[in-house]
């Protein structure tokens, strides 16, 4: 009768303490915000001065960026103003073997007044490799003080684009729809072997403070996309696509984001 | 020989269970509130009511869960981290709470999503 009992009251708190474990739960919405990389609070204004390029020469990828990223900078950047000067020549004035290359006090260039890209052509480099040669002018703060002192020292974007065309075959995965003598629709796994092509974008941003022309910041992202071979698709239009998986993160650097989604409370 | 047992089982689990009961009581009000205040979008509030859940009862994970996302919605990303940690070192089968850190972490990752070159 003891036993009884007692297995009662323990099958009793078993229950007990199951029904109050016993979870509810509320799903609310929530806006995670980031917190920008730099604090940009000492610039009043942004400067995306121009890239070094390399890769498909069908984008030109130093205007194309500057472009857009100072488009997207007007619209996204808060208190910052964004500067419309010309965008530099940098692969002209970097160039291993330009005997011009700005190189602070040394240089003829770093008394003059940036030459804007229009003025001088192009600005990409053969291939990827070769930026490595053209990394001193990041690094050049006197150059880069000097172009800040002529634009009311503001925060200066800079760096290399890598937007090239890659071609790669292989198996990939896909859903192959069937129908059965019944006319029942299945839907299967199926690996083929596939001729893909597409480009891969590699931009690597430097942030430069314009009033010590220090690098305050670098950072470097990969997005590739691959169509299949048959696929025609405009070069302009792959680079529009790349540069937009990578912009939220682009400008969580200089600005505080929002991310936007749900979570679940628990009772 | 097994009835003594039975019996100074249960009777140690009458003695303690109240005050646990107590305990979880207490804090299920404070969560419960914190849920409250934190539908209406005073997350600092929800923070403090979470806080003390945790701390009169520091096995409750719902309330570490909820702690994590209200640290979530005020950017404090690394306290974040930290709660839904210990939610999950408490309960860590349970369903809601592994849900609710992995969509944190996809936003972690996002943040750092980059390519050294």
């Amino acid at each position: 009768m003891i036993a009884l009992g007692a297995r009662t009251v323990a099958s009793f708190i078993l229950i007990a303490a199951a029904s109050g474990c016993s979870v509810g739960y509320v799903e609310i919405p929530l806006e995670t915000p980031i917190q920008p990389k730099i604090d940009v609070r000492p610039f009043s204004r942004v400067f995306v001065a121009g890239f070094i390029t390399a890769g498909s020469e069908e984008v030109d990828g130093n205007l194309e960026t500057v472009r857009l990223l100072r488009s997207q900078l007007r619209n996204k950047a808060g208190a910052l103003r964004v500067i419309d000067a010309d965008a530099l020549a940098l692969a002209d004035l970097a160039a291993p073997d330009n005997g011009a290359a700005p190189t602070g006090a040394t240089s003829g260039a770093a008394g003059s007044p940036p030459p804007p890209a229009q003025a001088t052509g192009d600005t990409t480099v053969s291939d990827e490799t070769a930026f490595a040669a053209y990394d001193k002018i990041f690094a050049d703060k006197d150059y880069w003080k000097k172009v800040g002192e002529e634009l009311q020292q503001p925060l200066i974007v800079t760096g290399t684009i890598l937007f090239r065309p890659q071609q790669r075959s292989g198996f990939v995965q896909r859903e192959r729809e069937t129908f059965d003598s019944l006319g029942r629709r299945r839907v299967e796994p199926e690996r083929t072997y596939q001729e893909r092509k597409g480009f891969i974008l590699r931009p690597s941003f430097i942030f430069i403070d314009g009033r010590t022309g220090e690098t305050l910041h670098t950072e470097t992202f990969r997005e590739e996309i691959l169509y299949n071979a048959n696929q025609t698709t405009p070069p302009l239009s792959s680079y529009f696509e790349l540069m937009d998986r990578l912009l939220p993160s682009f400008l969580n650097t200089l600005t505080a984001q929002k991310v936007r989604g749900s979570r679940t409370l628990l009772k | 020989m097994n009835h003594p047992l039975a019996v100074a089982f249960l009777l140690s689990a009458l003695v303690t269970a109240p005050a646990y009961a107590d305990a979880r009581g207490d804090a299920r009000r404070q969560v419960e509130f914190g849920i409250a205040v934190a539908q209406k979008g005073l997350w600092r509030e929800a923070i403090y009511r979470w806080q003390r859940a945790t701390e009169l009862d520091p096995t409750f994970a719902q309330a570490f869960n909820n702690l994590a996302i209200a640290h979530e919605h005020e950017g404090e990303l690394d306290k974040a981290r930290a709660a839904y940690e210990k939610a999950l070192q408490i309960e860590p089968s349970n369903p809601l709470i592994k849900q609710n850190f992995d969509l944190f972490k996809e936003i972690n990752d996002r943040i750092g999503r980059k390519d050294g070159r």
